[in-house]
């Protein structure tokens, strides 16, 4: 890890009391903007009173900069930006959709009250509306196995092909990376075409060969089939561009000096190959895996779940849109993020373990 | 060049052992490997220059040209241009003189909303993963931990309070709206890749220069930023991607001006209640798909430069 420089640091400023005036004082600031935005909130009509908390939340943030730099707080300061515009337009929503989730809300209608756990109990133990939960909740595990263990080894395999320089590598490159660069509009709905029956074309190549009519999607292992194929075949660039960034980063003298050594092929994977792509594996599996429990608008266009391929994701856009029950859909959404969230650890936690043993 | 060397070797198909490049004989393989793997999109190409009757012709037609006989007759049409123009204007109603379509406003809006909010995205998301790599701060992992999170619920379960702040604050239709939403939407991303790039780094270089008395600002420019090049082509290639191509947040929250194409691609596919117009949909996506294709080509040179420039590493 980085070790901090034995920079000569020069003596630090006291911290400003408390109603000191300047430029750094944060406590001062949080304090008038407290009072201030409760104040307008309750005397001015809401319109003002919204631009005038905006106003108190920038001083306040801005006093809390100049006190960041003044005091040499640069990691602060650094992810600040970046944790401000995720807070506003990712953190902030997700936190009051975890608040819907706790009432009995409709978003098309007026009625809203508190019901605490009961929307998880509900979408967990109901009669009728679990089963549908658990059984999309089983076949969305199915498809993160299938997707992801596709995705990652043939990812795996192209950026093989790709590691060494060759005459008109890049042009090839370019041709693989292409599915991913796709609008899934765009392919989902042209695989429902490769695949249909009647005109598509892995029919006709197939019907040519062995005769009689081939249907793709007519039980529920080519469905599967179908869409996890579809998937992989999207994003198994991803992979492979993160893999390759890796396999180009090793020095080539390790090679050389494997070479003089005469070091078999495996092992030279093992040792001198592998430490460097681990970290890129790592972050391509994690994003992969979260992308997977995500999977929906290829299930869309190509079962709209039916043949039992309902998942998750669809289910729950089925849920929140189409039946406007938002805070259902908020609660089993939070039971997915669980529940990625647990893997994702468990993930990391592994992918740590073997660092340290390194 | 030793006197045993074949001809095969002279013309370049020699067994490499991970030091030398290797020849044409690995180009040959990949591309075999490559061309299969490109197949459904030269379909969907193909698809864009076929004249509209043959969209779903069985057989399928397969190529434009019959490329000197090898392909029969009846896999072979006549290439045309009239999908494409019908993108931008086309008869909306039956007899109708040929209306605008709208479509270069979406492909102007596609390009400046995507390029906005990944180039916004690159350049917070790096002073962060700068901030979170040389100056952890107490809960580190946890604030990353965070920050992956805002990635891993779906867009749907975000997208209801987006919907309402952005009608409270009057940012809904607006560029600026949908810009900030993509920049969130890729920051998890661009500062989790960010940041494994510069945990890679060596501090030794950086070290002596503070020593020397380099101001942090001088140390990220001049000596980090330049070794993790290979790192913001990579995360700006993948960003730009994702985002060029999103779908639920734009049908959501851009207004008719501010429409991009993918919204814009569903609406004129399967509008009229007559399925979708395939040689339509091709060409729109052949057209969406030249911009990201040549800025990916482009980047490449750097995707493939390599983390480092011959520094030391850990």
């Amino acid at each position: 890890m980085s070790v901090m420089p034995p920079v000569p640091v020069p003596s630090l400023r006291t911290s400003p009391t408390l109603l000191e005036i300047s430029a750094d004082n944060w406590r001062l600031a949080s304090l008038v903007g407290v009072v201030v935005s409760a104040l307008a909130v309750a005397a001015l009509p809401a319109d003002v009173a919204f631009w005038i908390v905006g106003v108190m939340v920038a001083l306040v943030a801005a006093a809390f900069v100049v006190n960041a730099y003044r005091r040499r707080y640069y990691g602060g300061l650094l992810v600040s930006p970046a944790i401000a515009v995720l807070f506003a337009m990712n953190i902030f929503p997700l936190l009051w959709s975890l608040g819907l989730s706790f009432f009995a809300y409709q978003s098309n209608r007026q009625s809203i009250w508190f019901v605490g756990l009961n929307n998880y109990i509900k979408v967990l133990t109901n009669d009728i509306a679990a089963a549908d939960n658990w059984h999309a909740l089983i076949n969305t595990g199915m498809f993160v196995v299938l997707t992801v263990s596709a995705q990652m080894t043939v990812g795996f395999m192209l950026a093989m092909l790709f590691a060494k320089q060759f005459p008109l590598r890049k042009y090839l490159l370019i041709l693989v990376l292409t599915p991913m660069m796709l609008s899934v509009v765009a392919s989902g709905v042209f695989f429902t075409y490769y695949y249909d029956p009647t005109f598509g074309v892995l029919s006709y190549v197939i019907n040519s060969i062995a005769g009689g009519q081939f249907i793709l999607m007519d039980s529920k292992a080519g469905a599967v089939a179908g869409i996890v194929f579809a998937d992989a075949w999207m994003w198994s660039p991803f992979v492979m561009l993160l893999v390759l960034a890796g396999l180009v980063s090793v020095p080539k003298y390790l090679y050389e000096a494997a070479a003089i050594d005469r070091v078999s092929a495996w092992r030279r994977f093992w040792t001198i190959t592998f430490p460097y792509i681990r970290g890129l594996l790592m972050l391509a599996l994690l994003f992969r895996t979260i992308e997977a429990f995500k999977l929906a608008d290829l299930v869309i266009l190509l079962t709209k779940g039916g043949n039992d391929t309902m998942t998750i994701s669809y289910h729950l856009i089925r849920i929140a849109n189409e039946q406007n029950k938002t805070s259902e859909g908020a609660a089993i959404s939070y039971i997915m993020l669980f529940m990625v969230i647990v893997l994702t650890n468990l993930y990391l936690y592994l992918a740590n373990r073997r660092t340290r043993e390194s | 060049m030793a006197a045993d060397t074949s001809i095969w070797q002279r013309i370049g198909f020699h067994r490499s052992f991970g030091v030398a490049e290797a020849g044409w004989g690995r180009t040959l393989a990949v591309a075999g490997v490559s061309f299969v793997y490109f197949l459904p999109v030269l379909f969907i190409i193909f698809t864009a220059i076929k004249p509209q009757a043959l969209a779903l012709s069985v057989p399928p037609t397969l190529s434009p040209t019959s490329l000197f006989g090898l392909i029969p007759d009846q896999f072979v049409f006549t290439p045309t241009l009239e999908n494409f123009s019908s993108v931008f204007s086309r008869v909306m109603t039956g007899g109708g003189q040929p209306e605008p379509t709208g479509f270069d406003r979406f492909f102007f809006n596609s390009i400046v909303i995507a390029s906005a909010s990944v180039l916004l995205a690159l350049v917070l998301g790096t002073l962060a993963a700068y901030g979170f790599s040389r100056y952890p701060l107490k809960g580190n992992d946890t604030y990353l931990f965070i920050i992956l999170t805002t990635r891993m619920l779906p867009a749907i379960v975000v997208i209801i309070p987006v919907i309402l702040m952005f009608r409270a604050v009057g940012l809904s239709g607006s560029y600026l709206g949908i810009i900030l939403l993509y920049t969130a939407f890729n920051l998890a991303f661009t500062i989790w890749m960010m940041k494994s790039f510069f945990d890679e780094l060596s501090t030794d270089v950086e070290d002596a220069a503070r020593i020397d008395g380099s101001s942090g600002t001088r140390v990220f420019f001049r000596i980090c930023l330049p070794q993790v090049v290979a790192g913001l082509a990579a995360t700006f290639v993948f960003g730009l991607i994702l985002t060029w191509n999103e779908f639920l947040f734009a049908l959501l929250v851009t207004g008719p001006d501010t429409r991009t194409v993918p919204v814009a691609m569903n609406q004129a596919v399967s509008s009229g209640g007559r399925g979708t117009d395939w040689t339509l949909l091709a060409a729109i996506e052949t057209l969406f798909l030249i911009p990201v294709f040549l800025v990916t080509f482009f980047l490449q040179e750097h995707l493939l430069r390599g983390v480092t420039f011959g520094t030391v590493r850990k």
